[in-house]
């Protein structure tokens, strides 16, 4: 009689591939960390050129026309300043009571039917919501009402802008809405609450963080959005500093994507190549720092049920 | 004191009181404004459709298919949209290649492999905030290191890195963490039953994955990804940072194949803007909006697959 002896460790080859495997998927998950570091290294290099090598009276000028070697950084920071805030204006009210409805007072049913519609508006791209403020907001809507307006306009654009980010609040905030708890509502109800005021006093105030989260993100969304502003916000190539929402005027966004369309593309004078991933980098930081912060609101709220 | 002389009323105030969903005058208003303001959302959805499906119908009626099929031209009667629509979905193709893959074995790595460490909790914050770097960015990394990337390996062409590969490269990193985000859920939501069955007869880590928790994961991983390559689909800004033919080109009638992927391209989002600035009133007045019919519509098939993809292969644990 022999004994055999079985082996517990298992096939090699199987433990092998066991190791190959993991390691093939942890190298696709530090991708992301190279992405990372790719885009900083991208823009902190030229940046720091740029702000090294540029004649510094030339950042505090009466205009960014970057192919003039005029880098007026207010320019741009003061058009994304308007257009932002005018796009929350816009998007707040809209997408906030949007969120209140369907989560409060909807009825199952017509709450099924309503929210995917509001997710088709999500998935509209950006450069089909520039066309409609061109063709159709810009005219119909903010020229008629104010005369002095032309058909190239910041409001124009904010309001395209706004319409862009109303699903993301809308979104955001409705599940902040919903994450609160019934007995919340029932108790406020059992005192005699209506069901406005359990709405105000109560679901309201206890989904505030998620709710202000959502705006951070919309805020974040409208500095970061190009293609409305670009199509309908004007001063391409440069413009002068403009705080008026009536005229035109240049975003970061914008004045970045213009120097990338101009007839020689990317390839201007002196610092022209520079000065865009300058502004690219400050919109790396603007909206890493808006995330972060909505990020903790978000995680807060979370905590708190 | 009233209530004591009107005892009938006191009882009306308070069961109306209790019942809750009564609403006031002032309660109401505000749910009516409430509505008013959900509304107003879908109404400016109305109205978008209305301004662009009006402008598109002119179009449409004369030219039929035609304008499907036709490729760029400065003659507004012949221009059509071939050219943007091959240069979309050549680009989704390089998305779809580099983007998922990556992204899929990234999510996996972090749902199945990666222990709660301080690394791992790097990488997920890292992902998030990707997530969230407006596009236009991913356009300056596309132009500083994808068009170099292109060119040095000799696949620049005549337009030195500024083509289709590029641009593939550059939205594939820009969905990137969306993958990752959306397959992560999609895996997270197999019950670690699953994989404790398969552990149990002595699968090693991968056969669970490969066998069980894949397959489960599967119709909502295939989900996000028709949704994200959607997206990649509309998006623009970032190709114009990096060098899309935003003027009218053509291609050479003997170009060979190297010549045509390596060469200048657009894309349909790109033609819809292109077209919009154009001076020629029948660019922006009647062709834009019909290119953007032809890019709904696209959007629409994408968006509907998702649907019923997840209608029907859905589990429910």
């Amino acid at each position: 009689m022999t004994t055999t002896t079985i082996s517990l460790s298992g096939n090699p080859k199987r433990h092998r591939r066991e190791r190959v495997v993991k390691r093939i998927f942890w190298a696709s998950a530090a991708v992301s960390v190279l992405i990372s570091a790719a885009i900083v290294m991208s823009l902190i290099g030229r940046a720091t050129t740029f702000f090294v090598e540029v004649d510094k009276s030339s950042l505090v000028d009466i205009g960014w026309f970057p192919r003039r070697g005029l880098y007026d950084l207010l320019t741009p920071l003061a058009g994304t300043v308007v257009v932002s805030l005018l796009a929350m204006f816009v998007a707040v009210p809209l997408g906030l009571g949007a969120a209140i409805y369907l989560s409060e007072f909807a009825r199952p049913r017509v709450r099924r039917f309503l929210k995917p519609i509001l997710e088709v508006l999500a998935g509209i791209p950006s450069v089909v919501i520039g066309f409609f403020a061109l063709t159709w907001l810009s005219p119909n809507l903010v020229q008629r009402v104010f005369d002095s307006a032309g058909i190239f306009s910041m409001l124009a654009a904010s309001i395209g802008v706004g319409i862009l980010i109303t699903p993301l609040i809308a979104s955001v905030s409705e599940d902040a809405l919903r994450a609160v708890p019934t007995s919340l509502r029932e108790a406020a109800f059992g005192l005699g609450a209506k069901r406005s005021e359990t709405v105000r006093k109560v679901v309201f105030p206890a989904a505030i963080s998620g709710i202000v989260a959502s705006m951070i993100l919309g805020l974040s969304r409208a500095i970061g959005e190009t293609m409305v502003m670009f199509m309908v916000g004007g001063a391409v190539g440069g413009g002068i500093r403009e705080l008026n929402p009536l005229r035109p005027g240049t975003t970061m966004t914008a004045a970045i994507a213009s120097v990338a369309t101009g007839s020689d593309q990317v390839v201007g004078e002196g610092l022209t190549f520079e000065s865009v991933f300058a502004l690219g980098f400050l919109l790396f930081v603007f909206t890493l720092v808006l995330n972060t912060v909505s990020d903790r609101f978000v995680r807060r709220a979370r905590e708190r049920y | 004191m009233a209530s004591r002389a009107n005892p009938v009323d006191t009882a009306t105030v308070v069961r109306e009181a209790l019942i809750g969903k009564k609403a006031g005058l002032r309660g109401m208003a505000f749910e009516l404004a409430m509505l008013t303001l959900l509304l107003a959302s879908l109404l400016v959805l109305v109205l978008l459709l209305a301004d662009i499906i009006g402008g598109a119908l002119p179009t449409f009626r004369s030219r039929g298919l035609d304008f499907v099929t036709s490729s760029l031209s400065l003659n507004p009667d012949t221009a059509g949209v071939a050219t943007g629509i091959i240069g979309s979905f050549g680009i989704s193709a390089i998305v779809a290649l580099v983007a998922f893959p990556i992204g899929i074995g990234a999510a996996i790595y972090l749902e199945e492999y990666a222990t709660d460490s301080a690394a791992t909790r790097f990488i997920s914050t890292n992902i998030r905030n990707l997530a969230g770097v407006p596009s236009i960015v991913y356009g300056l990394l596309g132009l500083a290191l994808f068009v170099r990337v292109v060119d040095l390996v000799g696949l620049g062409g005549q337009t030195s890195g500024k083509n289709v590969l590029a641009a593939g490269l550059t939205l594939a990193v820009l969905v990137l963490p969306i993958v990752i985000i959306t397959a992560s859920e999609a895996i997270r939501a197999v019950p670690g039953s699953i994989r404790e069955a398969g552990f149990g007869v002595g699968a090693t880590q991968w056969e669970v994955i490969r066998h069980h928790v894949l397959p489960s994961a599967a119709p909502g991983i295939l989900t996000g990804t028709v949704l994200t390559l959607a997206r990649a689909f509309g998006e623009t800004a970032p190709l114009i940072v990096i060098g899309v033919a935003t003027g009218f080109f053509g291609a050479a009638a003997n170009a060979s194949m190297f010549d045509t992927v390596t060469g200048p391209y657009t894309a349909l989002p790109v033609v819809v803007f292109s077209w919009s600035r154009q001076s020629v009133g029948e660019f922006a007045d009647t062709l834009a909006p019909a290119a953007i019919v032809v890019l709904l519509f696209v959007l629409f098939i994408a968006n509907t697959t998702a649907i019923v993809l997840r209608n029907r292969y859905d589990k429910r644990w």
